[in-house]
């Protein structure tokens, strides 16, 4: 069997090789960090996504060694394949820059901005992307669209105003059940998803559209209202399920499990789909076995919570050090310049000035 | 009177019919082609320098030679007849009074291409004409110039028209595709292309009525004696639907030579405005093709006559010029308000997007927001600006044209027409009684006639 031959592609000056068939955005996330695009829509799990939110869009000054001229758009990196020799600019563009602030306009012009009620709120892929590429105020100064509420049953709660018409949840209905029920009615910025009258979504694994929606638009009514995202914490557990890997994040407050979400990769991707029951169903400590807390982003708002409810050990410090005390290594007063031992620093009123630290000068009074 | 190719034998009663089209020359192109090998056909169909009559204006020979032939997979030929580009409608008066004319055009095509299911996708509201097509076909094929081995020459070719069901976009090709299908109308995101995978994964040609029906005369004159029609690379005739403010509307036949003044104020084509008004402004090439103010029409930027051809009526790109587009000519006379006739544009996009992508979906509905907001009498200048930016950044961005489309003639209405929008935002009380008038022409013509 040949072999994929692989191509050379430099995205903002830094050069990568990858296999033929790959795309822009994928050989960027290779390469990783500030370089890698945006994606709203594209779901690498999910077959035939992306193209349509327009975030990924990016300039490709060299389409390729054989054929070095520029395209003349830009182009959305998720459906764009590599060539061979083609140079990219995603951040080193003005022209991208420009245009992915007009599309975060865009998707936040009809938006409606409730995040302090939102679900989402905190792994929200809406707020990144806004709090990245768009501007503080807005300029759409009209009313903005409503819906018609739908149910979609007992699990997952629809609010089609937050909703940025990613298709994510289609594909995942049409690639992952047996039948898709919902799907997108109606066109142009009227466009919802929605069932055709009044159907529960109930398959097995249509969980998983709360996972791939990356907006408030599909949540978990079993978790709704429950908490913020941010303080609860994540674990990797597991169970033995028939359906599924069984492989989850669960979302824990105390010894509270709060959400069941299947784990996700750094681009905010579900690493294995879940089925309904072990999402909505399993929400007891002992339906599974922790595996360990989960490395989440320094950056992330979800790291800004603290651990509720957590046990200090049993042990003391003498007890694990063989009943030695911790020794003080350094004494910061005798290596310090700054901090005087002798400045009683609760009796400065105020902030503390090096004046403070001084040695007392004589006085000079004008009285 | 100029050539006519196509139109020539539309006054004949009854070419309708079969009987009538045969008597008067009908399906010679088909006994000529099928005696010629497909190679042969597209390599005459590319020296005639066809462009493509749908709106973009792509040689059509060169398309044709795109379609990839894998060994074993059907290929198909797919009929754009989805004429909703608001102004045109010279396919509907093609397809209405000359059926068997794409019928011929149609299996000729087929037959270079190689397709034996080639499909007519009509607009919905054409509601009358699939009727007409359909007993067309059914003539042709009762007479041998469809089903199994026409003429004898071991080539099979069936046609089905298919309705849409009333949007726009499917006269996009991807999306045309996708319904035709029996999918929901979204265009598709490119590569691949419809010659690589259209219709079911297959090669796909997606022609306008008005390109096949020119490889008509094609067949039956030469390819090189059909390029000598024309000008330049614009060869050959085009139907231009002429509407608006003119004395006789309609679809007339032109050869590309003649002028844009010839053809709005000679008495063989649009006779002229309308009740003894003054040019304001037209959209030479279907709605979404940029407006053009008087002078500019005329004349291009450089002070030269512009003709009715692709390349005189692009002349000074978006700054100056505009397109052929589709070929809608829409004529604006001085009552015609800039402001109004915009919001009415954009609030066809916005009806008519798909709502697939975001910048189309989210800008195409606050354009039309702001446009009304001006047209109203309650806009400000910073909305100008904004209505500018925001067509800026829809424009390209998009997957399908229909971007592009949107944003170009708010574009254009801005570029040519400020102070008409800045006198709306001056004068809100005045702009709900009285329209701006031509205060912003410099044709003579225009003004003395």
């Amino acid at each position: 069997m040949a072999e994929t031959p692989l191509f050379k592609v430099t995205i903002d000056n830094i050069t990568i090789e990858v296999p033929a068939g790959t795309t822009i955005l994928n050989a960027a996330r290779q390469i990783g960090g500030d370089v890698t695009p945006p994606a709203m829509c594209y779901y690498s799990k999910l077959k035939n996504s992306g193209g349509k939110c327009r975030t990924c869009l990016v300039e490709v000054a060299a389409g390729s060694t054989a054929d070095p001229r520029p395209m003349p758009k830009l182009v959305a990196s998720c459906r764009t394949n590599v060539m061979d020799g083609m140079i990219v600019k995603n951040i080193t563009s003005e022209r991208v820059q420009d245009a992915r602030a007009g599309v975060v306009e865009f998707l936040l012009i009809n938006h409606p901005l409730d995040c302090p009620v939102c679900d989402q709120a905190g792994e929200c892929h809406l707020q990144d992307l806004s709090y990245e590429h768009g501007a503080e105020g807005t300029r759409f100064e009209f009313s903005k669209r409503i819906f018609k509420k739908h149910d979609l049953g007992p699990y997952i709660q629809l609010h089609m105003t937050r909703c940025i018409l990613c298709y994510r949840c289609v594909f995942v209905a049409d690639q992952l059940t047996n039948k898709r029920v919902h799907g997108v009615l109606d066109r142009g910025d009227h466009a919802e998803i929605a069932t055709h009258i009044e159907k529960a979504l109930d398959n097995d694994f249509i969980g998983n559209v709360i996972d791939v929606c990356p907006v408030g638009a599909l949540t978990d009514k079993t978790f709704r209202f429950k908490n913020r995202v941010w303080f609860t914490k994540p674990v990797n557990a597991s169970c033995n399920c028939s359906k599924c890997s069984g492989k989850v994040h669960l979302w824990m407050r105390g010894d509270e499990v709060l959400r069941v979400t299947a784990r996700k990769d750094e681009w905010g991707e579900v690493e294995d789909w879940i089925c309904n029951e072990c999402r909505f169903e399993r929400k007891d400590i002992k339906d599974w076995t922790i595996e360990g807390p989960v490395k989440v982003n320094r950056h992330s708002v979800i790291s800004q919570g603290h651990y509720v409810g957590l046990k200090k050990p049993n042990e003391t410090f003498s007890k694990v050090m063989n009943g030695r005390n911790p020794r003080l290594l350094m004494d910061i007063h005798s290596v310090s310049e700054v901090n005087k031992p002798g400045v009683n620093l609760a009796a400065i009123k105020g902030p503390a000035h090096s004046t403070d630290f001084d040695p007392p000068k004589k006085e000079i009074s004008n009285e | 009177m100029g050539v006519k190719l196509l139109l020539d034998k539309a006054h004949i009663e009854g070419i309708r019919y079969y009987d009538t089209y045969r008597k008067n020359g009908g399906y010679t192109s088909v006994e000529k082609a099928l005696k010629m090998s497909p190679e042969a056909i597209v390599e005459e169909v590319k020296k005639s320098g066809l462009r493509g009559r749908g709106g973009a204006g792509f040689p059509t020979g060169m398309k044709w030679s795109f379609i990839a032939k894998p060994e074993g997979v059907p290929r198909h030929l797919v009929c754009n007849a989805d004429e909703s580009e608001p102004g045109t409608f010279k396919d509907r008066y093609l397809m209405e009074f000359l059926p068997h004319l794409l019928i011929e055009g149609l299996i000729v095509s087929s037959y270079a291409l190689g397709s034996n299911a080639t499909y007519i996708y009509i607009r919905g509201e054409y509601a009358w004409i699939p009727d007409i097509l359909e007993q067309a076909i059914a003539e042709a094929k009762a007479n041998g110039w469809l089903g199994k081995n026409i003429l004898n020459s071991g080539f099979d070719c069936e046609i089905y028209v298919q309705r849409g069901a009333g949007a726009y976009i499917c006269g996009e090709e991807t999306a045309l595709i996708e319904s035709l299908e029996g999918k929901r109308g979204n265009p598709r995101i490119k590569p691949p292309f419809p010659a690589v995978k259209g219709v079911w994964e297959r090669p796909t040609v997606v022609n306008n009525v008005e390109t096949l029906a020119a490889v008509v005369p094609i067949m039956n004159m030469g390819g090189e004696e059909y390029a000598k029609i024309g000008v330049g690379r614009s060869t050959g005739t085009k139907l231009i639907s002429a509407c608006g403010n003119i004395n006789k509307p309609g679809v007339y036949e032109i050869d590309m030579t003649i002028s844009v003044e010839e053809f709005i104020y000679s008495e063989e084509y649009c006779g002229g405005i309308a009740n003894g008004k003054r040019l304001k402004a037209c959209i030479p090439g279907g709605s979404s093709v940029p407006v053009l103010p008087a002078n500019l029409l005329l004349k291009t930027a450089k002070g030269e006559t512009r003709y009715m051809n692709y390349e005189s009526l692009s002349d000074g790109g978006f700054a100056t010029g505009s397109m052929m587009g589709s070929g809608g000519f829409i004529v604006y006379d001085e009552d015609q308000c800039i402001v109004k006739n915009t919001y009415t544009l954009a609030r066809f996009y916005r009806h008519e997007s798909c709502g697939q992508c975001s910048p189309c979906r989210e800008g195409t509905g606050w354009m039309e927001k702001i446009l009304k907001k001006i047209d109203t009498g309650k806009g400000s200048h910073s909305d100008i600006d904004l209505l500018w930016d925001i067509q800026r950044k829809i424009e390209g961005n998009t997957i399908c044209p229909l971007g592009d489309a949107a944003a170009w003639p708010v574009a254009a209405a801005i570029r040519h027409f400020r102070d008409e929008f800045e006198w709306h935002v001056n004068n809100p009380e005045e702009c709900l009684r009285r329209n701006y008038g031509l205060a912003h022409y410099a044709d003579e013509r225009a003004v003395i006639a």
